[in-house]
C-alpha cells in the first residue's frame, strides 16, 4: 500500500499524477467509444454502465457492510415499474429516476428494519422472500405490470442531435460517472468507515459509537436506492417491462458481479458488472450453462482469490512493480 | 366446518413436506451456522435423478432409495471438496453461505442443460385423483402418503438425533465444536453426515412434491422458500420447531388460499417471516438469542 501522509491525501480520489493520466485516458476512450465502434458494442457498454450502478450499490451492502441481500430483483422491479409508470404519466426524466431510487429505498427500509435488528443471516432470508413476493405480486396484478402485453415505457428522446444509441450511451455514462464518484466519496467518508467497522466487528463498532441499526439500515437503503435507479435506467434502455425480467436469477446476477469483481472495491463492482454482461454474450449459444459458469467462478473466486478480479489486478501490478525483487 | 377441516387436512399434508425441507435447513444451520441456499437445487437434482432412473424402467422403490443416496452423496461431496478447503483458507460464514449459492447456481444450470426447462410430469405409483373419504373429508392418495412420509421422516430423524450415538455426536458437535473435537468425536465425518442427511430429506420432499407440481428446474424454489419461512417460524435452530412451523405454515397457507384468495397464498410465507422477525425473532420453539462478547 502507498504511504498516506495526511487526512486530506487520504480523502483524495486520485493520489498520483500517473493514475490521473490513466483515468483521464480511460474516460476519454469511453467518451469516444460510440464514434469508433459498432452499435452493438455501444449497446453492451451501455448495459455494463447500468449494471455497474447496481453492482456498486450491492457492493456497499455486501462488501463494505457485510450483509447479504437476495432481494435485489425485487428492488429492481420496484425501481423499474415506478420509473415506467411515472414516465407514462409524462413527468420529467430526472424526477422519474429519483423516484425510482427513492421507492426502492423505502421498500428497503421496510424489509430491512425487522431483519437488521437481529444478528445472523436473517436479512438474506427476508430479502429472498421479498424478491420472490414482489415478482409474484407483479405477475398477478395487471394494473401494476401492464397486463399480458407488458408495460411500454417511452424511450429517451435523442439530445444534441446525436443518434439514439449514442444519446442513451452518453446519458448512462454520465449517470455512471456520478454514481461512481458518489460511491468513492461515500466509502471514504464517515459513513463508509462506519460500514466497514460494522463488517469487521460489529460489537467493537457499537462500542466506538456507531449506531448499528441506523447504519445497517442506511447501507441497505442506499444499496436499494442504487438498485432502484438501475431498474429505472434499464426500463429506459429496453423501453418495455414485464415481470419475467425480475426473477431470482436477476438478483443472483448482481450478486455474482460483486463477488467476482471483488468485495469492498468500487472498481471491482465495475469489473464484475462487465463480467456478468460479457459472459452471457460469449456463451450465447449455450444459454442454460451461464449459471454454471457463474457458479463455478464463485467457487473458484471464493476459495482461491477472495478479493476477486480487482484483487488479482492489484497483485499483478504489485508483482510487476517490484520485479525482479520479491 | 367441513370446509375448514378439508383445508386443514390438505394443509397438513403439504406442511409435512415443508417439514422435510425445513428439517434439512435447520439440521445444517444448527451444526454449521450455514444457511444452505443450494438446498432446493440439491433436492431438484435428486428428483431429476429419480426421474431418469424411472425412465430407465428401474423399480420405483430402488430408484427412490438410489436418488436419496445420490442427493446425500452430492451434499457430502460438496462438504468435503468445497467447504472444508474453504474453511482451511479461513472463509467467513458469509463466504460459506455464498459458496452454497454458487453450488445452487451450478445445479440449476446443469439441470436445465441436461433435462431441459420444459415442465415434465413425474411418474408416481400413487395417484393424485384417487381419493379417500374419511368422515366427509376428502384426501387424495398422494396427499395421504405425503402426510405419512413427512411424519415418518420427522419421526426417524427424531430417533436418530435423540436416541443414537451418532445423534449424540451430532448434538455435541453443533453445541460446541472445539469441545467435541477434544472429546475425540470425528466432527468432520459427523458434519458431512448431517449434510448428507439434510440433502436426502430434501430429495424425499422433492419426490413427493414432484407429482403435484410439474417437474422443471425451478420446481423446488417455492417449497424451499416455504421451508425457510417455516424454519424461521419454528426457530432456526430447533428441529421440533421446524416441524411445528411447517405444519402451521401449511395449514395457514391452505386456509388463506381457501378463504381469502389463491394469489395471497404465496405472499403469506413472506408476511410470516416479517411478522416473526418483528414479534418473536427466535421463533416459536427456538432458544432466546444471547450474545457473547
Amino acid at each position: 500500500m502507498d504511504l498516506v501522509e495526511s487526512y486530506r491525501e487520504e480523502l483524495r480520489l486520485i493520489r498520483k499524477p500517473w493514475t490521473g493520466f490513466w483515468v483521464a485516458l480511460l474516460v476519454a476512450g469511453l467518451l469516444l467509444l460510440p464514434w469508433l465502434s459498432r452499435e452493438y458494442i455501444t449497446y453492451i457498454f451501455t448495459l455494463i454502465f447500468i449494471y455497474s450502478i447496481g453492482a456498486q450499490g450491492q457492493n456497499l451492502l455486501i462488501g463494505y457492510t457485510g450483509l447479504i441481500s437476495f432481494g435485489q430483483a425485487g428492488f429492481l422491479a420496484i425501481g423499474a415499474y415506478t420509473f415506467g409508470h411515472l414516465a407514462r404519466l409524462g413527468s420529467p426524466l430526472p424526477v422519474n429516476l429519483l423516484c425510482a431510487g427513492i421507492a426502492a429505498g423505502l421498500f428497503g427500509l421496510l424489509v430491512g428494519f425487522p431483519s437488521l435488528r437481529l444478528k445472523g443471516p436473517y436479512l438474506a432470508i427476508a430479502t429472498l422472500g421479498f424478491g420472490i413476493t414482489v415478482y409474484q405480486i407483479f405477475a398477478n396484478s395487471e394494473i401494476l405490470s401492464g397486463g399480458r402485453m407488458g408495460l411500454n415505457v417511452p424511450k429517451l428522446t435523442p439530445f444534441f442531435g446525436l443518434t439514439k444509441p449514442m444519446s442513451i450511451y452518453y446519458f448512462n455514462f454520465f449517470l455512471f460517472l456520478i454514481f461512481t464518484l458518489v460511491s468513492y466519496n461515500l466509502v471514504s467518508s464517515y459513513i463508509g468507515r462506519a460500514f466497514t467497522a460494522i463488517r469487521d466487528n460489529d460489537i467493537a463498532a457499537e462500542v466506538m459509537g456507531v449506531n448499528l441499526t441506523h447504519y445497517k439500515l442506511l447501507s441497505f437503503a442506499i444499496s436499494s436506492f442504487y438498485t432502484g435507479v438501475q431498474g429505472g435506467l434499464y426500463a429506459l434502455l429496453i423501453g418495455y417491462l414485464e415481470p419475467n425480467m425480475f426473477t431470482f436469477l436477476e438478483a443472483i446476477t448482481l450478486f455474482v458481479a460483486v463477488i467476482i469483481g471483488g468485495l469492498a472495491s468500487v472498481e471491482g463492482s465495475i469489473l464484475g458488472a462487465a463480467f456478468v454482461i460479457l459472459v452471457p454474450q460469449i456463451f450465447s449459444s449455450y444459454k442454460t450453462l451461464v449459471p454454471v459458469v457463474f457458479g463455478v467462478t464463485i467457487l473458484i473466486v471464493l476459495i482461491f482469490e477472495p478479493s476477486g478480479l480487482f484483487g488479482r489486478w492489484m497483485k499483478m501490478r504489485l508483482y510487476l512493480r517490484n520485479w525482479p525483487f520479491r | 366446518m367441513e370446509k375448514f377441516l378439508q383445508y386443514s387436512i390438505s394443509g397438513l399434508s403439504i406442511g409435512s413436506l415443508y417439514a422435510l425441507v425445513a428439517l434439512g435447513l435447520v439440521l445444517i444451520y444448527r451444526s454449521t451456522r450455514i444457511l444452505n441456499f443450494a438446498h432446493g437445487d440439491m433436492a431438484t437434482a435428486g428428483t431429476f435423478f429419480a426421474f431418469t432412473l424411472l425412465g430407465l424402467k428401474i423399480k420405483f422403490l430402488a430408484s427412490f432409495v438410489l436418488s436419496l443416496l445420490f442427493g446425500g452423496g452430492v451434499a457430502m461431496a460438496f462438504y468435503f471438496c468445497i467447504l472444508i478447503p474453504a474453511q482451511r483458507r479461513e472463509a467467513t460464514i458469509l463466504g460459506q453461505i455464498i459458496l452454497t449459492l454458487g453450488l445452487g447456481l451450478i445445479f440449476q444450470g446443469l439441470i436445465a442443460h441436461i433435462w431441459g426447462t420444459e415442465p415434465q410430469s413425474f411418474p408416481f405409483p400413487l395417484s393424485d385423483s384417487k381419493v379417500w373419504n374419511i368422515g366427509g373429508v376428502v384426501i387424495s392418495e398422494l396427499g395421504l402418503s405425503a402426510l405419512g412420509i413427512g411424519l415418518l421422516g420427522s419421526f426417524f430423524l427424531y430417533l436418530l438425533v435423540q436416541k443414537t450415538r451418532l445423534g449424540l455426536a451430532m448434538r455435541a458437535t453443533s453445541e460446541n465444536l472445539p469441545a467435541a473435537q477434544t472429546l475425540g468425536i470425528p466432527t468432520r465425518r459427523v458434519l458431512s453426515l448431517a449434510w448428507g442427511l439434510a440433502a436426502s430429506l430434501g430429495v424425499l420432499a422433492g419426490i413427493f412434491l414432484a407429482p403435484a407440481l410439474l417437474l422443471d428446474p425451478f420446481f423446488m424454489l417455492e417449497p424451499f422458500l416455504k421451508g425457510f419461512a417455516a424454519a424461521i417460524l419454528g426457530g432456526l435452530n430447533s428441529l421440533p420447531g421446524a416441524i411445528a412451523g411447517s405444519l402451521l405454515l401449511g395449514v395457514a397457507e391452505s386456509l388463506a388460499g381457501g378463504y381469502i384468495s389463491v394469489a395471497f397464498k404465496n405472499t403469506l410465507a413472506f408476511l410470516i417471516i416479517i411478522a416473526v422477525l418483528i414479534i418473536r425473532p427466535e421463533g416459536l420453539l427456538g432458544k432466546e438469542f444471547r450474545e457473547r462478547i
